[in-house]
């Protein structure tokens, strides 16, 4: 049993293991505490004894002096017992966020594609809580019990072995029934828990097609189901609680048995005069007070239970290691190619014409889940050069353009930048080089400008004005109640479609990189500000490398290049001329384009 | 579900009392069993005095004999010590035996009344949710929701079961034992009683401090997790700006504003808990100083002075555990607001059913009309404008119009998922918002744009659990819509689960199969909204069949962006911007060469270079 215990607990020392010397001394205080708690109820004792001696009322007022002194030095010690083992675990539970949060976010895109936010969010609250409710209150009060308990019987043992002896028989007992509640507890608990979230599926079911169960009139079936559900997890919570319910009135009987022991046996002891009456009210005062660390104990099977599990829960996420991450000996990059490195004035600005970026994708094929999604892909993309991706939606376009920073790998060899593999850049100095608008627009609940200059270390307000001014948002932001100021997102202003893409452009074009990618970026935008911004855009584009991918063919058609995607492979290339003469799936979309445009006028 | 934790989770008092009367309304229909509970715990406060008064008795007649009053028990007692103290024994054992069955009665009699107080609020959410206008859950997100029917729900239930009973439990404890004091010795009891209001100013001033405390910890707690959900969503921007050390240091700090709030409650719990050990131990020192003179008097006899030291060490327990409820309390509150916020929100205006007149199906049936139709679903932003048109009893009209010319709009107006700003819409000569509106729906036959199933199976998703739709309707729905083989073609047939959403299915699956649920409950109106928009050309083509036979002898109104679905139509209404531009057959539309021909075009592009998803 010891063996097991041992390497249940055992993922805990590293996270302990910092600690070490607070929790030193924390259990330093803990002695101390323990040490006047014995006192007490000796002290009580002997008063008593004197008392029926009949003693001077100047020996009575020594009695309560040392009486009161053992307490405030008790309390004294019992103050910083709490402060240092809880503040541990309070010190703790910050660190191994903090951990967790950086791991996190060094994980790739898959990982957060095959893991569901609110599992992540759980165990970065959940687990993380029960973990640390281990680390302070759970060792604090094992440890305490633990001491109390040795000091007990140490001073009891020597008042009367036989009396201790049957008063310390029933802890076994104890152990034993707690253990057996906390299996059954845990058990049971589970599968409430499980019934909650079935029930929490249901709503979440219900809700989302509060439609059709309205277009159908089926409110009275779908009531009826959630009834059957909600009784169901009635009758598992009262499955519970007929167990749980025992718990705490079963230990307080055993509590209960040791002063019936006390009187019983104590009593005879006293009547034969093996021991004195003092002892007697001795006895009584240290089962009285060991009564709650013993059921304590309790709590901290419990507390134990859910915190091995939840470690193992959060060592799961520590223990994923990055898919994505920085090669062991990364190419230097010059200052030249990085777009913000540069602090302070160094800090380019977005007009500045920059050094392009040539890349080069070398016979490249891409899988993803063991589906291909990109075929032999050979394509070269000169610095400075602009190419147009279309194609149907599942083309691979945006996997194409992801390959580039990196947020799924290429295998490698496959992709260069400027003749190097994109496997042998620092993570760091690759992204720095490329401004990305992904397809969907992921803003963050900040004002705007804290979102357009999310990229930049820092900028000036002229230069967000300009970012903003080139992304055709300044008119918008001149809208907004507190213009570049106003939080957007669940605390602030709800942005359109339209004007959160715009907002993503500015934010990518603000890192003046040598890289742009607009990932279908200008699909909310309506045609007449997307020609304001394509205009503005060709100029900030002069030298820098582009990859635009769009349905729209007049967000593409002044490309260097243009090439459709076609279930993962490039089934046409060549300006828009030449495809508009050569191509079959361009001129369609040509076509198909004028004529929405008709329609737009109709 | 976490955003919302964001402001809401920082409101809220501990007690108020508006709230607690009306939660308090849920635990009427089980008054009967509340007294019983009650009447249970008060019995067990007070046989809760019993040990150390049993202590009392044994110490004063055979331990340490002195004069004193003879108690009633006395006259009971034996004579002989040995056999006197095993009476006493026996005594405290049964008064321990009977402790565990009141407690365990009492727990669990209550928490059951809590189990099920809460089962009836869910139920009432959750029946409150099915009548809520359509517009509250464009409003409101589902996560939101689902709290409010179950976390919310169990918090108020940890305050039904341990908070608020064990305070009525400590507060009979505390009494009991009082009383019990003073009649062993009124001064002696009186003096103990002097520390009192020490421990009250100190708890008072302890809870002051944790309020505060709790009220940032719970700040601290809807940052982090906003921040986390947003940035767990959003980590491949994170990484793609380099800013994982820009966020991580956002994260740092509110972290640390977390744990600054808990270290001070940590300090105010490690001052208190000392406290009330120095002021239990000096109500002890106080009964061993004073009632020890007493004794030397030969005024009090040292079993009352054992007994008093026992109370002692009880007395300032349920004191503490106070404190400790009312983190519950406060949590409870908080929820049981947010619960009556979403119970207090007006259900849709429901006509009185009684307008009955007009909801009891029509023989003749008259058609469906829009007349001069308005509606926005903000303001002025009018999604439809002047709609006008009337489809006859029978007869097949098609919808078609670009993305967002109002087709959808105009499906939910007639199922009065909303109701419109100006105009009516007439069913069967009636005005849809005079109709009951459950009959109304029944009477309408409706495949959403979005199909959506139920976790179940694929029985259970075309019958809907509805006893009209026998077993040989759903086959039949099923031959007629020729799609047989798939669902033979599933390992279970029409057993096979659908999980949640239907995950494992394709959208054209989903589509055929919702398709067969509208068919099976055998509707006079048929109303399809791109129902085939995702199955592939060959099944299209045999449900284009069946459909040819179905809508024969149904009124029937079919939004198609396949505008090959479409050329039986008896008429053809293209909306654009909001309004009917066209009206006329497939040939004439053509002939017109205007928004229709334009789109014809435009579909007969699309399909040539098989573009699927963009619309």
């Amino acid at each position: 049993m010891m063996k097991s215990l041992i390497q249940r607990v055992q993922p805990l020392f590293p996270f302990l293991w910092p600690y070490r010397g607070r929790y030193g001394v924390g259990l330093l205080a803990l002695v101390g505490e323990v040490a006047f708690w014995v006192a007490v109820p000796q002290i009580i004792g002997r008063g008593i004894d004197d008392l029926q001696k009949g003693v001077t009322a100047d020996k009575l007022t020594l009695y309560v002096g040392l009486l009161i002194g053992a307490v405030l030095c008790k309390a004294f010690f019992l103050f910083w017992t709490r402060m240092i083992l809880i503040g541990i675990s309070r010190d703790a539970e910050f660190d191994l966020r903090n951990e967790l949060y950086l791991h996190l976010s060094r994980l790739s895109l898959r990982y957060f594609q095959r893991h569901r936010t609110g599992d992540l969010m759980s165990r970065a609250t959940n687990d993380l809580n029960a973990v640390r409710m281990l680390l302070g209150p759970g060792i604090m009060y094992s440890a305490r019990t633990l001491i109390l308990m040795t000091a007990a019987i140490a001073i009891l043992i020597q008042i009367s072995a036989k009396l201790t002896f049957y008063c310390f028989v029933l802890v076994p007992v104890v152990a034993v029934i707690v253990s057996y509640f906390g299996r059954q507890v845990h058990h049971r608990f589970e599968m409430i828990q499980a019934m909650m979230s079935t029930l929490s599926a249901k709503v979440q079911e219900s809700v989302a097609g509060m439609r059709v169960i309205r277009a159908y009139a089926k409110e009275e079936m779908d009531l009826r189901r959630f009834q059957e559900l909600n009784a169901e997890y009635v009758e598992r919570n009262r499955k519970l609680i007929g167990v749980w319910g025992m718990f705490y009135p079963a230990l307080e009987v055993l509590m209960g048995l040791t002063y019936v022991i006390v009187l019983w046996l104590g009593g005879r002891e006293v009547i034969s005069g093996q021991i004195s009456i003092g002892s007697f009210v001795a006895f009584n005062v240290y089962m009285g007070q060991l009564a709650w660390p013993m059921i304590a104990l309790g709590w901290v099977v419990n507390l134990y239970q859910r915190g091995t599990a939840s470690l193992a829960r959060l060592n799961e996420i520590f223990a994923t290691e990055p898919e994505i991450a920085d090669p062991p000996t990364p190419v230097i990059v010059g200052p030249r190619k990085l777009a913000v490195a540069i602090p302070g004035d160094g800090h380019r600005s977005i007009e500045q014409a920059a050094a392009g970026i040539e890349i080069e994708f070398r016979n490249l094929n891409f899988a993803y889940n063991g589906l291909p999604i990109l075929r032999s892909i050979q394509l070269t993309i000169p610095a400075g050069n602009t190419l147009a991706i279309v194609g149907p939606t599942g083309s691979g376009k945006s996997t194409l353009a992801s390959l580039i920073p990196r947020l799924f790998d290429s295998p490698p060899g496959t992709l260069y930048l400027d003749g190097v593999d994109v496997r042998h850049y620092r993570l760091q100095d690759l992204r720095r080089m490329i401004g990305f608008v992904p397809q969907e627009t992921f803003l963050f609940s900040d004002t705007i400008r804290g979102n357009i200059a999310f990229g930049v270390d820092q900028a000036t307000e002229e230069e967000i004005r300009r970012a903003a001014e080139i992304a055709e948002l300044l008119p918008d932001i001149e809208d907004f109640p507190l213009g570049l100021g106003t939080i957007v997102g669940e605390r602030g202003i709800t942005l359109s479609g339209g004007q959160k893409q715009r907002a993503a452009i500015a934010r990518a074009i603000l890192r003046s990189p040598q890289i742009l990618i607009l990932d279908d970026a200008l699909s909310s935008v309506d045609t007449y500000t997307e020609e304001k911004i394509l205009t503005r855009l060709r100029n900030i584009l002069r030298g820098r490398t582009a990859i635009l991918i769009s349905h729209r063919v007049s967000t593409i058609r002044d490309a260097d290049l243009i090439v459709v995607l076609h279930e993962g492979a490039i089934v046409e290339r060549g300006t828009h001329e030449e495809l508009l003469e050569q191509g079959s799936y361009y001129p369609e979309l040509y076509q198909k384009q004028l004529l929405e445009e008709e329609l737009e006028r109709a | 579900m976490t955003q919302d934790h964001h402001e809401e989770e920082v409101l809220g008092k501990a007690y108020d009392s508006r709230l607690m009367r009306r939660l308090l309304h849920y635990l009427a229909p089980y008054r009967g069993i509340v007294a019983l509970a009650s009447a249970t715990m008060i019995l067990h406060s007070l046989l809760q005095v019993v040990g150390p008064f049993l202590t009392k008795i044994a110490v004063d007649r055979y331990l340490v004999v002195t004069h004193r009053q003879p108690t009633f028990l006395d006259s009971f007692l034996s004579a002989d010590p040995a056999i006197g103290l095993a009476q006493i024994t026996g005594l405290y054992l049964l008064a321990l035996l009977a402790l565990f069955a009141l407690e365990y009665g009492q727990t669990y009699t209550m928490q059951m009344v809590g189990q099920r107080a809460m089962y009836d609020l869910r139920m009432e959410i959750f029946g409150h949710l099915h009548r809520l206008p359509i517009q509250f859950y464009d409003r409101n997100p589902v996560g939101r929701l689902v709290t409010r029917v179950t976390t919310d729900v169990d918090v108020i239930n940890e305050m039904f079961t341990s908070g608020v009973v064990a305070i009525f439990g400590d507060f009979f404890s505390l009494l009991f034992i009082v009383i019990v004091m003073l009649q062993l010795n009124a001064t002696l009891a009186l003096v103990t009683f002097a520390v009192l209001p020490l421990i009250f100013v100190a708890t008072m001033l302890f809870r002051r401090r944790v309020r505060d405390c709790y009220r940032r910890i719970r700040t601290a707690v809807a940052r982090i997790n906003a921040h986390l959900q947003e940035h767990l969503t959003g980590m491949s921007v994170v990484q793609l700006f380099n800013r994982e050390e820009k966020s991580f240091a956002e994260f740092k700090k509110i972290n640390a504003a977390h744990q600054k709030a808990f270290l001070d409650s940590v300090f105010a719990h490690s001052l208190f808990y000392p406290a009330v050990e120095v002021l239990s131990s000096a109500a002890i020192a106080l009964i061993l100083w004073y009632g020890g003179h007493q004794v030397l008097g030969e005024m009090l006899t040292i079993g009352v002075l054992v007994a008093f030291i026992q109370y002692a060490q009880r007395f300032f327990r349920p004191i503490q555990d106070l404190s400790e409820k009312y983190n519950i309390l406060q949590s409870a509150m908080a929820s049981s607001e947010r619960i009556f916020k979403l119970l207090d929100t007006p259900a849709g205006r429901e006509p009185s059913q009684e307008l009955a007149g007009a909801s009891a199906p029509r023989e003749a049936t008259r058609g469906i009309e829009f007349q001069d139709v308005w509606f926005a679903y903000h303001d002025q932003d009018w999604v439809l404008q002047d709609v006008q048109l009337s489809i006859e009893p029978g007869e097949t009209i098609a919808i078609v119009g670009h993305t967002g010319a109002g087709k959808t709009t105009l499906i939910s107006l007639l199922l009065r998922f909303y109701d419109v700003q100006k105009g009516r819409i007439l069913v069967d000569g009636v005005d849809v918002r005079d109709w009951n509106v459950r009959a109304l729906r029944r009477r309408l036959g409706v495949v959403l744009q979005d199909p959506f199933l139920f976790s179940g199976t694929i029985e259970s998703n075309i019958r809907l659990d509805e006893e009209a739709v026998t077993r040989e309707a759903m086959e039949e729905a099923v031959e007629e819509l020729n799609i047989e083989d798939f669902i033979r073609a599933l390992p279970e047939g029409y057993r096979q689960e659908v999980y949640e959403r239907g995950a494992t299915l394709s959208v054209g699956q989903k589509q055929l199969i919702s398709f067969a649920r509208a068919l099976a409950h055998n509707p006079q109106i048929l109303i399809l909204d791109e129902a085939t928009s995702s199955v592939d050309t060959e099944t299209e083509f045999r449900v284009r069949e069946a459909l040819n036979r179905m809508i024969s002898g149904r009124t029937a109104i079919i939004i198609a962006h396949r505008l090959s679905t479409i050329q039986r139509a008896d008429r053809i209404v293209v909306f654009h911007k909001g309004r009917i531009r066209e009206i006329g057959s497939h040939q004439q539309l053509l002939a017109q060469r205007g928004i229709y021909w334009k789109l014809y075009q435009l579909q007969y592009k699309q399909q040539e270079v098989s573009v699927t998803g963009d619309d």
